[in-house]
């Protein structure tokens, strides 16, 4: 992503190594954008988190599947979208980590991570059916 | 940096150095099969040293909580040493900083333990 681009969308393999290679190219453009180390590392682990949910859960690291980056800078705002191809999920059905009966399982807390490091968090039934994941944090010098 | 785990054995205590990152993929397989060696071994009194862990996800505190739990089921105890502060931002979002003993100077782990 150049100073006069504003978008980036990168193509991954479902495969655990997209997870760092996801991870590192959001840090590099979050660097850019002028965030400090506390909210690269955020927004670095919040990627990381979603592209894990893609590779693992979506696309069941098929690797006729893919998973599609996108990363935003617009109004003062990182945007970052990573799409699956597998069934998509419904947000409410996922169960609360921080339950009593759920405290102690071993998985389960990336959208509780993804939802406390970025200002907003979303998700939808992209156009590939699969789950699409909006992570979105307010530039620094938009407060 | 890369997952590094060196252990030591002080009055029938293990003490586990861990550096590196503990992360899907890299650490954490590592981490989970240290811990079950150490627990098929009889070696049920546990600390986790992770001063020097520059780097934890969901896939590693899925695997602390794992330990943590494997220990218990055996009648032992793993416990927790000098948390960096994302480690311990980490468990405090996780609401795992009141399930896990946690602590700050070798020493104080060291005696917690019930004899």
């Amino acid at each position: 992503m150049t100073s006069q681009t504003k978008r980036m969308d990168v193509t991954l393999e479902s495969i655990i190594d997209s997870v760092d290679l996801a991870e590192d190219i959001t840090v590099r453009i979050a660097e850019a954008a002028g965030f400090d180390d506390e909210d690269r590392h955020r927004i670095g682990m919040s990627v990381r988190e979603a592209v894990i949910n893609a590779v693992t859960y979506g696309n069941h690291q098929n690797r006729e599947k893919k998973v599609f980056l996108t990363i935003e800078l617009e109004q003062g705002r990182l945007v970052i979208r990573v799409l699956d191809q597998g069934e998509g999920f419904v947000l409410a059905d996922v169960p609360d980590p921080l339950a009593e009966e759920n405290l102690l399982k071993s998985s389960g807390r990336g959208i509780l991570l993804m939802k406390a490091f970025m200002d907003e968090f979303d998700v939808v039934r992209g156009r590939t059916g699969g789950a699409e994941l909006t992570l979105v944090k307010r530039l620094p010098a938009a407060g | 940096m890369s997952f590094k785990a060196t252990s030591r054995d002080i009055r029938g205590i293990t003490v586990v150095d861990v550096s590196g990152r503990i992360t899907l993929g890299e650490g954490s397989a590592m981490l989970r099969e240290m811990v079950r060696d150490m627990t098929s071994k009889g070696q049920l009194k546990i600390v986790l040293n992770l001063g020097d862990v520059t780097y934890i996800d969901s896939s590693g505190i899925g695997e602390l909580v794992s330990g943590f739990t494997t220990v218990k089921n055996s009648g032992g105890e793993l416990k927790l040493l000098n948390l960096t502060k994302k480690v311990h931002d980490l468990l405090q979002i996780t609401k795992l900083y009141t399930v896990f003993d946690v602590h700050n100077d070798e020493s104080s782990a060291l005696g917690s333990f019930h004899s």
